[in-house]
């Protein structure tokens, strides 16, 4: 028999009965889909940190306190994590030609009131160079100064939300809001950011380091922000960090400094692992749809025990028999695997439209992983059947009831 | 044309070897219109199928046409039974969810003809079985005799050396019975040789030749 006589006998089997066909490949179109559409999202949100942390400018390093053992484990030290301080940042800046500006900052969360509206949020104490490092821009007014700084003036940026959330309609320039206990002018609105990095630019309050520190009570710094002049310097930056701070630190190596390839690497190395476990648990169904196709098969090899029968009295090989339930299965992982990889495509570009902190990107190797795997599970559930049925005795197969 | 000696064939029933054909020495002519009889359990549809190759002998010689069909593959058979023997089954064995047409069509599927040739050649020997009309229809649309008339077109379409026949009329009334019987009876006219298998004296002295079996013993009729 050749191959298309074959193929022509498989498909009118399995249009012979559509119902269990259709709900059959239903199991391998939810395997395909699931495996397109979670793989997706894992490329989908390894991009989004990617273009995130590229946002950052990728001659900034971060120094942060403590030494974060790449090796994993813990530090054996004997002294206690020192902190790190403002007078740090400044030093620096002073000891290396190769740093443009050397940011202090500090985080924490104040409550922020304005009349009878009152609300907790975010307040960064940064220095004047903070703005500029990170490519931000105001509305209207300006950013804080060397002078707000230097001078611990009480004055902040207010974020887009915080604006609205706050003073209403209200025009916010020189008005005084309250943070913490003390009362501060609002010298500038800043440009609508949206979310980075997980904070909310527009959700921030930005007030002077130096008066953080005192809002805060606290000397300890939540990181040091360092603009390297250019990419180029980033080692020798980095070598003169950590000189000054071990000589500040008296001798030890407390601190971590994080470039944004380091950041971006380990990102990168965690975003894969999490891209990689969903299709893992992805190809899982897809295999349950294969143990499907199987099972499917061996009731239609049974049913139509007769029918085998009977195409062997007429001259149809072993082989013949093979490739005719070979074909059947395969045919419906394939057709399974197309409409999965349809559907797969279809929700990528739709989740986002609808789910909008969702990102999605569709993965191309992902569609080819999911197809031939779809395939190849059809291929390796459908040889056991379809062995099945060659070997028969077309005598007892004819006298089957 | 078909020559049978001393065959035997036994089965395996768990431990015990049931010895189903006991030597068994038979000839068929080209032309013959033979009829195997002999009670139920004699052994007769064993025979048949033995010589139509769906089934091998435990021992003895069978030769078709000259050759010895015991050395010949799996695959060698299957080509036996598709160029060489065409069966009717007392069940009719017609695929449900087929029409007609292409039920008889199947036999062709396996032997490398073209679509435009495996249409001639179906129509052709649909009109010979005077079931043109009922092409379209699947077998459950069918009476018996009608789809007897079809499994017989369908052993026919390969234009077969011969056509083996296991009770063709079992399923069948006596006047549907009868009209199968005519149509055997023709074919064999023109020149097919038949052999037929059946339990019943009456359609027995139909054919031209009476071999009986019993116990797995021929009784009658033998070389």
């Amino acid at each position: 028999m050749d191959v298309i006589e074959i193929l022509r006998v498989s498909r009118d089997s399995v249009l012979s009965n559509k119902m269990r066909a259709f709900l059959t490949v239903l199991g391998v179109i939810i395997g395909v889909t699931a495996v397109i559409l979670l793989v997706s999202i894992g490329e989908g949100a390894r991009r989004y940190i990617k273009d995130e942390f590229s946002g950052l400018g990728s001659n900034i390093l971060v120094v942060v306190p403590g030494k974060t053992s790449r090796e994993g484990g813990h530090h054996m030290g004997t002294s206690a994590v020192r902190k790190l301080t403002y007078d740090d940042a400044k030093l620096i800046k002073r000891r290396s030609r190769y740093i443009q500006s050397s940011i202090p900052i500090i985080v924490g969360t104040s409550l922020i009131k304005y009349g009878s509206k009152s609300r907790y949020t975010y307040v960064e104490g940064v220095s004047e160079d903070f703005f500029a490092a990170r490519n931000l821009t105001v509305d209207s007014g300006r950013f804080l100064t060397a002078t707000d700084v230097n001078l611990k003036r009480r004055v902040c940026v207010l974020g887009r939300t915080v604006k609205k959330d706050i003073l209403g309609d209200i025009n916010p320039l020189g008005t005084l809001v309250t943070i913490g206990e003390s009362k501060y002018r609002v010298v500038g609105l800043m440009a609508p950011k949206g979310v980075t990095l997980g904070f909310d630019i527009d959700d921030l309050v930005f007030i002077p380091i130096t008066a953080a520190m005192e809002l805060f009570d606290t000397d300890s710094l939540f990181n040091i922000t360092v603009k390297v002049r250019s990419e180029q310097e980033i080692p020798a930056a980095k070598r003169d960090i950590k000189e000054t701070l071990i000589r500040r630190h008296a001798g030890e190596e407390d601190f971590t400094i994080l470039s944004q390839d380091e950041i971006l690497s380990v990102m990168e190395k965690i975003l894969k692992i999490m891209t990689a476990v969903l299709a893992g648990i992805a190809s899982i169904s897809l295999l349950v749809g294969g143990i499907g196709i199987m099972n499917i098969m061996l009731v239609s090899v049974k049913e139509r025990t007769r029918e085998i029968g009977l195409r062997k009295a007429v001259g149809a090989k072993n082989k013949d028999i093979l490739f005719q339930f070979l074909i059947e299965s395969v045919a419906l992982s394939l057709v399974g695997g197309i409409l999965g990889v349809i559907l797969g495509v279809a929700f990528t570009w739709l989740i986002p439209v609808f789910i909008t902190f969702l990102p999605t990107k569709l993965s191309v190797w992902a569609i080819f992983l999911a197809f031939f795997f779809s395939a190849g599970v059809g291929i390796f559930f459908g040889v056991y059947p379809a062995r099945k049925a060659a070997g028969l005795d077309p005598i007892i197969a004819l006298r089957y009831e | 044309m078909i020559y049978l000696r001393d065959i035997r064939k036994s089965y395996l029933l768990g431990e015990v070897s049931l010895e189903v054909l006991k030597g068994i020495d038979f000839d068929v002519n080209v032309g013959d219109f033979v009829s195997i009889m002999g009670p139920s359990g004699s052994g007769k549809s064993t025979l048949l199928n033995i010589i139509g190759c769906l089934d091998r002998q435990t021992s003895g010689t069978y030769q078709f046409e000259g050759t010895d069909v015991l050395r010949k593959t799996d695959n060698e058979l299957a080509e036996f039974r598709n160029k060489k023997f065409g069966f009717v089954f007392q069940t009719f064995n017609l695929l449900p969810r087929f029409s007609a047409f292409k039920n008889v069509e199947l036999p062709l599927l396996y032997s490398y003809m073209s679509v435009t040739e495996r249409k001639i050649r179906v129509s052709e020997i649909l009109e010979k079985t005077g079931m043109s009309h009922r092409a379209r229809h699947n077998p459950s649309e069918l009476s018996g005799g009608e789809q007897q008339r079809v499994a017989i077109a369908r052993a026919l379409v390969m234009n077969p050396s011969m056509i083996l026949a296991d009770e063709p009329t079992g399923n069948l009334d006596s006047h549907s019975g009868a009209e199968i019987i005519n149509i055997f009876k023709e074919l064999n006219k023109e020149g097919v040789t038949i052999i037929l298998v059946t339990h019943e004296m009456a359609i027995a002295q139909e054919t031209r030749k009476i071999m009986t079996i019993r116990d797995g013993v021929c009784t009658n009729g033998c070389y």
